[in-house]
């Protein structure tokens, strides 16, 4: 399992953040202790709430703000006072930033006039990029006449084309509504398989996060909770703030009573005793814990999926979701739980106001001390 | 309905159609009513006036109503000799009449406009005609004439009266270009002072001063107020239109205070030893234009912010992350982008300093005069208001053809005022 700040995997270190620090007001630290190691080729997101300090680790990045202490590395070289132009990193905004008085194909062809290339080279790349991004009859168009998907696009190649060591994307689907953003999602995929770059992704959407990424920065207030692919990220997270903020999941007060490996025993409020995976509680008796368990993972009893511990709730509501169901369940102290099913002929038939026993593989449930 | 499946087309009754048409009509009536304040006053004050000094410009009856008699007597002279008699006999009559009801004054100021000297001529001759019966004047009038001034022998006094004379005269015009016609008729440059065309070019000249400083001082000022915080832009904004609430004649004479020779700007230049003797700065060109440009910015810096603030911020960051440096990227990015608010600020300050006049007036003294100066000049003290007429006339034709060549090379289409 990942510590926090510390990540040794089998990385090439293409980009590195060490120990980087930011401030904006000399006061208190809006970026605490961040590092990272980034391989060439890799997709990574920065995935936290708005102001945890992930936009800043971006623009750290650009270049646009200056780092308080510590040191960026691309590709072993310090970047980290280098000016945001010569860095050769492209980014793509949320709103694009296409620039409203050129034509697509000028916007296209700046960052390789900028560079001095020969006009040649740069007609034949922008008419490549054209056809990449599937807008080979729009050259000669404005950015204003292009649709939210058209521009955002266009942003992309834009940020492509020059070749850069490094693409940035700061909530680049943002402004697109959802269908539109499901497409985009596929064509930066698209893109990133086809030609290979380096991607740092800056989203506050989880299902976005989720489906792109080779791995997955959880921020929350400046500090990095958790790096790891989705799956991991999911299936084991580090700590609750993880656990709550990817996916959906139910959090059981307790008491530890006692730990043996990496399994800890633990007294919930109804009074039962239940068996959860260990991950950075306490081990000492009367340690307070919260237990985690994912709504797809609680089994209402009769059932035939194996378990090894059960708690006794009571039915308060149940919702018709079309596909699936959801159990809302009570505990004596006002715990809620929610448990999923998906909608089948296995799905048991029990009326509100009933008492019924939740079950559950300790494998599935995981203790925190609380947040 | 003109579209959709036909057969779906229903026709209006007789009924109903007359009903929609009177829906229409009140529609119609209720947007005039709205518009008819404005278009009233625009034709009041903005369209007649206008008109009626571009007719003013080539329309001047005043002599042909003083002497008609003399004048269609001239008709036929062909302006080599002098005239005959009968013409003389003529002018006898008209003077003698002018003199009873004491016009005379107001042909001798036309007339001499065309031949300096002539002034006293008139005058003094329709004095000694007003003592003679109609009949001596009939008969012996030209004697007479010749025997009250001697100037009445010289042929340019009766071209003068001649070319006066025209109801409808190129004159204004070609006195307001520093041109003139010679005795053949052909136009040629005036002989005497240049006075007109040189100080259209020094209107020009300053308004383009007054445009560019208005510019240099307004771009910083509108992008500093464009990205600051609300807070603070807010209240640079209070600063910025704070001129608009005082009155331009205190503006103006703030202005004095400051420039004049024991003013608070030479006092202090003094003081700090920086000069031994005051260095007169009121009453010239330097005054006219910084204190236009002071009165104008707020033109400058308005139209600029409205533009600015719509500038996407991430606009310059795009341009640098690609890889180009600052300068570059403002020239390349940001002021094109800025160009429609520049381009409105630029023309209004220009359009605006090209017809003013109080400020001018007040701080210019002889060597910060504008055009407009001359006018005022021309219609209050000179009482020509044919000229006034002529060079306010050229003034807008000046300003339209400015016009023209920045929607020929730039674009009207591009000017955002707001």
């Amino acid at each position: 399992m990942n510590t926090p700040g510390t990540f040794n995997d089998a990385s090439d270190h293409y980009l590195q953040f060490k120990a980087v620090q930011k401030s904006y007001d000399q006061v208190t630290l809006v970026v605490k202790d961040f590092n990272l190691d980034v391989s060439q080729g890799e997709f990574l997101t920065l995935l936290g709430p708005s102001g945890s300090g992930k936009t800043t680790v971006l623009m750290m990045m650009a270049g646009f703000e200056s780092v308080t202490s510590g040191d960026i590395l691309l590709d072993k070289h310090p970047i980290t006072r280098t000016a945001p132009y010569r860095r050769n990193i492209g980014m793509v905004f949320q709103n694009y930033a296409l620039f409203p008085h050129m034509s697509i194909a000028e916007n296209l062809a700046y960052p390789l006039k900028v560079r001095k290339k020969p006009k040649a080279e740069i007609e034949s790349q922008v008419a490549r990029f054209l056809a990449l991004i599937e807008l080979e009859a729009f050259g000669n168009r404005t950015p204003g006449q292009l649709s939210g998907g058209q521009r955002q696009r266009v942003a992309l190649a834009r940020a492509l084309i020059f070749n850069p060591s490094l693409v940035l994307m700061d909530e680049p689907l943002g402004a697109l509504d959802k269908k539109l953003r499901e497409q985009m999602q596929l064509e930066i995929l698209r893109l990133h398989k086809k030609l290979g770059f380096t991607v740092i992704y800056v989203t506050h959407d989880q299902t976005e996060a989720l489906t792109m990424s080779d791995r997955i920065a959880v921020f929350n207030d400046g500090v990095v909770q958790q790096c790891a692919s989705p799956d991991v990220l999911y299936e084991q997270p580090s700590n609750a703030f993880v656990a709550d903020f990817i996916g959906e999941n139910n959090f059981l007060p307790g008491v530890v009573e006692h730990v043996s490996d990496d399994i800890a025993d633990i007294k919930v409020s109804t009074g039962e005793v239940i068996r959860a995976t260990r991950v950075d509680c306490g081990d000492s008796g009367s340690d307070k814990v919260t237990v985690a368990i994912r709504p797809e993972k609680l089994f209402i009893l009769p059932t035939d999926h194996e378990y090894d511990s059960a708690i006794t709730v009571k039915l308060t509501d149940r919702l018709y979701v079309g596909d699936f169901l959801r159990y809302f369940f009570e505990l004596p102290d006002g715990t809620e739980i929610v448990v999923k099913y998906l909608n089948d002929h296995a799905a048991p038939r029990i009326a509100v106001g009933d008492e019924v026993q939740l079950v559950f593989r300790a494998r599935d449930s995981f203790a925190f001390s609380p947040m | 309905m003109s579209t959709g499946n036909p057969a779906a087309v229903e026709k209006l009754s007789r009924r109903e159609y007359v009903l929609a048409q009177r829906e229409l009509r009140r529609k119609k009536m209720f947007a005039l009513a709205l518009v008819v304040p404005l278009l009233l006053f625009l034709f009041f004050a903005f369209v007649a006036p206008i008109g009626t000094m571009l007719y003013r410009g080539v329309y001047n009856p005043v002599v042909a109503e003083l002497i008609p008699d003399t004048l269609q007597a001239l008709e036929q002279w062909e302006g080599q000799t002098l005239p005959d008699d009968a013409v003389l006999n003529r002018l006898a009559l008209d003077l003698k009449r002018l003199a009873q009801t004491r016009k005379s004054g107001k042909l001798a100021e036309e007339i001499n406009r065309h031949w300096p000297g002539a002034s006293s001529v008139i005058k003094s001759t329709a004095r000694r005609m007003k003592r003679q019966t109609d009949e001596a004047l009939l008969n012996g009038g030209a004697d007479m004439i010749r025997v009250a001034n001697k100037k009445w022998q010289r042929v340019e006094i009766w071209r003068a009266i001649k070319k006066a004379g025209q109801v409808y005269t190129d004159g204004y015009y070609l006195t307001a270009l520093d041109l003139e016609r010679n005795a053949d008729g052909d136009i040629q440059q005036r002989e005497s002072a240049q006075i007109y065309i040189k100080l259209y070019q020094k209107t020009l000249w300053m308004a383009l001063v007054i445009t560019f400083s208005c510019l240099l001082l307004g771009y910083p000022l509108a992008y500093y107020l464009a990205n600051a915080p609300s807070k603070t832009a807010n209240l640079m904004m209070i600063l910025v239109l704070l001129p608009f609430w005082t009155s331009l004649l205190v503006r103006t004479t703030a202005w004095i205070a400051l420039l004049q020779t024991n003013g608070v700007v030479n006092s202090t230049l003094m003081a700090l030893k920086i000069i031994n003797q005051p260095i007169e700065m009121l009453y010239t060109e330097f005054s006219t234009i910084i204190a236009m440009t002071h009165i104008l910015l707020p033109f400058m810096v308005l139209p600029l912010f409205s533009v600015m603030k719509g500038i996407d911020p991430s606009l310059m960051r795009a341009a640098q992350s690609m890889g180009a440096k600052p300068i570059s990227a403002f020239i390349s990015v940001y002021l094109p982008n800025t160009l429609p608010g520049l381009s409105a600020g630029a023309l209004l300050v220009f359009i605006i300093s090209v017809g003013y006049y109080i400020t001018p007036a007040l701080v210019g003294g002889t060597d910060g005069q504008m055009i407009s100066n001359i006018i005022a000049f021309h219609m209050q003290q000179s009482n020509n208001w044919g000229l006034a007429a002529t060079l306010g006339s050229l003034l807008l034709v000046l300003i339209l053809a400015l016009y023209w060549i920045y929607d020929h090379f730039i674009g009207a289409s591009n000017i955002k005022l707001g």
